[in-house]
């Protein structure tokens, strides 16, 4: 391209077009979007059309009759799945989950409103699947299916963390994000996925896990926490694997067991399991609680899932519990009963230590560690010395899956309160079932789309940095691994000096142990308040 | 009276133009938002920078020098630089003042011969605008930290396991036997 001229460049006309949205171009912005998929990942699980593309390509190597699969797929599932239909249908676009989407609010491209992401898909639902939308076009809100309107189905896509968010909002109970996860699975069939989804479920389906560890691995990995624990309390943790007989399964998310903060998590829960002595197994098999399938199809969100149950039943155990965990509950509690049915090989999980039948778990079996630790807590089966975690100011993200998706709100807070001194909330409409998403899940979490982790993270950023000026608050609590991977550069950016946990790395350094030296450091190796010279 | 004192009265109506002319660089649906709801939880970002800008516009009158424009412009910015824009749209709003004040002032600006110290009042606005510039960049350069941050976060337990951190702690010293991953690592 040619250097534009003086008096080109002196007609720089900032005011965006005003087109209507049909005849708006999506300009792919690098930031924005995650990378392609790799052709080994899909091959690994049957995925349709494995192969080597680019997302900044213009050619997308789509399969030649991609747009007889997208709308043979979309009719099938429109057919299949009745929600699906009525969504699509009974939106009259009024709007009211217009300013609820955290990209939205955070960056301004109207393409991010639910209304119209989700139109995005609607439109080519009237074209293909309606009499009116063949026959008026255009005018009755339809389209063609272009690979231009198929770049920006993906594009926005992935511009969405299935958080549900606007879902609360709107006044037909329309779920955006099911529409997403159904546009997600109709771009799956064209081998159209990012490679930060496809890669963790190609790993998980081989390892049973997303980050692909291996049995010796994750031992290895459990060891050298162990060791942490054992320099930092006097107690030596023995956890076992793959135990046959023991009452209960514990199933964590993978990134727990490896990248920081998550790992003082698990090193938590190790600790506060341990002090009870829970007869308890982790599995090298299901060695993830997190089921990224969920971000590709229905199919293989199930085959993934399946692992846990297999597992549960290979080593005859009682019941399952969940460490602290997103999406892994939003499967467990709104997808399970679909797959599966109610469990009938387990039994209705019932607290070894306090006796506390967890009635709410009666058909799947699986609680969350929060229920059962905030349970122990009501008892008073622990003691605590709070002042531990008197150097840290607490607030707490509820996590869009455990909170919108299973109704948990008190429970990781009945804890906090128990465990730390100084917790104080963020403003209400920020919190709860209105909680902001931290930007990047539903396998968005990928480094190279920052800049839209960092805008998606935006409004929920916004209220820790008004808890953090008004009560100086330092610790960012949260009861999920995509949170706990995802938070800390949200913070670093938006509000440095406020640090990541999970709620159980709390815990831990609260408990007070049997037969524990006495603590000078955290989880994390840092003095604890007033040991500072020891 | 003089340019500052007539800016001074004049601040409620120049600000709002200015806020409004800010908002309307986003797209329409947006910048309807942006405007409309007032809770700066639910709108972070009309929030953010109608308040930076009332601040900043103060500050701007006061002293223009002073080092309390700077977290005004950082708010504004930060925001700016994960959003759509180019580097010369995210500062322009600082020129958007500009064109304001000379449609605003006009008729003050002739009757009271004050040119000079519009000349100035601009002058300082250039200033402005490239410092704006300066934080907008280090936001740029921050996000790209915050990435390579983040990829070492996630490999490093993962690379202690495969000893080639150990292999680093031992050898920190001998920075020649260090490999060019062992190196990254290190950062």
């Amino acid at each position: 391209m040619a250097n534009p001229k003086p008096e080109e460049l002196a007609k720089i006309d900032y005011q965006p077009p005003k087109t209507g949205w049909m005849d708006t171009p999506t300009v792919f912005k690098p930031g924005i979007f995650p990378y392609a998929c790799k052709p080994k990942s899909l091959e690994t699980v049957g995925f349709p059309n494995p192969r080597q593309w680019s997302v900044k390509d213009e050619d997308w190597k789509l399969p030649p009759n991609w747009q007889e699969i997208f709308i043979e797929g979309l009719r099938e599932r429109v057919s299949k799945y009745r929600s699906f239909r009525l969504f699509l249908d009974i939106c009259v676009r009024c709007g009211a989950c217009a300013d609820k989407c955290h990209f939205f609010i955070g960056g301004g491209d109207p393409k991010n409103m639910p209304v119209l992401r989700g139109e995005l898909l609607r439109s080519v639902y009237r074209k293909y699947c309606t009499t009116t939308g063949r026959i008026m076009g255009k005018i009755a809100g339809a389209r063609d299916l272009t690979t231009d309107v198929l770049k920006e189905i993906w594009y926005y896509a992935f511009q969405c963390t299935e958080c549900r968010r606007c879902s609360l909002f709107c006044p037909y109970g329309i779920d955006t994000a099911e529409i997403t996860i159904l546009a997600r699975e109709l771009l799956n069939l064209l081998g159209l996925n990012i490679e930060w989804i496809a890669g963790p479920v190609a790993n998980c389906w081989l390892t049973g896990n997303h980050l692909g560890l291996q049995p010796h691995t994750i031992k290895d990995a459990f060891d050298m926490f162990c060791d942490d624990i054992e320099t930092i309390t006097g107690i030596r943790v023995t956890p076992t694997f793959n135990r046959k007989g023991a009452e209960i399964l514990f199933v964590i998310p993978s990134g727990s067991m490896f990248a920081d903060p998550g790992t003082f998590t698990c090193m938590g829960e190790l600790l506060l399991l341990h002090e009870l002595g829970l007869d308890y197994t982790w599995s090298t098999f299901a060695s993830e609680g997190g089921d990224f399938g969920f971000f590709t199809t229905n199919e293989m969100a199930k085959r993934l899932h399946a692992k846990i149950y297999e597992e549960a039943k290979r080593l005859k155990v009682k019941w399952i519990m969940g460490g602290e965990c997103g999406h892994m509950w939003r499967v467990w509690h709104q997808y399970h009963n679909t797959w599966y049915g109610p469990v009938d090989f387990l039994e209705e999980p019932v607290s070894p230590i306090t006796g506390t039948k967890f009635e709410n778990a009666k058909s799947n079996k699986t609680i969350h560690i929060c229920e059962f630790t905030a349970d122990l807590i009501k008892h008073g089966k622990l003691n605590f010395d709070k002042s531990r975690n008197d150097n840290l100011i607490v607030t707490f993200h509820d996590s869009c899956n455990v909170s919108r998706g299973m109704g948990m709100f008190e429970e990781p807070r009945y804890i906090i309160q128990n465990v730390c001194n100084n917790f104080y909330e963020m403003p209400p409409q920020t919190i709860r079932e209105q909680t902001f998403c931290c930007g990047s899940g539903a396998g968005l979490n990928a480094s190279e789309n920052m800049e839209s982790r960092l805008r998606g993270g935006l409004p929920r950023a916004n209220a820790v940095k008004y808890v953090a000026k008004k009560y100086g608050v330092n610790m960012l609590a949260c009861i999920c691994a995509i949170d706990r991977a995802a938070l800390p550069p949200l913070m670093d950016y938006w509000v440095p000096g406020v640090r990541v946990t999970g709620v159980h790395e709390m815990v831990a350094n609260a408990l007070i142990c049997k037969g524990e030296k006495k603590r000078t450091t955290n989880l994390r190796g840092e003095p604890l308040p007033g040991m500072e010279g020891e | 009276m003089g340019f500052k004192e007539i800016l001074s009265e004049k601040k409620p109506l120049i600000v709002e133009k200015w806020l409004d002319a800010i908002l309307n660089n986003y797209p329409a649906d947006a910048s309807k938002f942006f405007k409309k709801q007032k809770d700066g939880f639910r709108n972070p970002v009309g929030y953010t920078i109608s308040t930076s800008i009332k601040g900043l516009f103060d500050e701007i009158i006061e002293d223009p020098e002073s080092e309390k424009i700077y977290p005004y412009l950082d708010d504004i910015m930060k925001i700016k630089a994960v959003q759509d824009f180019s580097p010369s749209k995210a500062v322009q709003f600082i020129y958007l003042l500009k064109k304001i004040i000379r449609i605003e002032l006009d008729n003050e600006i002739t009757q009271k011969n004050l040119s000079n110290d519009l000349k100035i009042f601009e002058d300082q606005l250039d200033k402005l605008a490239l410092l704006a510039f300066d934080i907008y960049m280090l936001c740029r350069e921050r996000i790209f930290e915050i990435r390579v941050k983040e990829l070492k976060n996630m490999s490093y337990r993962l690379l202690k396991r495969a000893n080639l951190v150990r292999e680093l702690e031992e050898q920190e010293s001998n920075f020649a036997a260090e490999t060019v991953l062992t190196q990254n690592i290190k950062g």
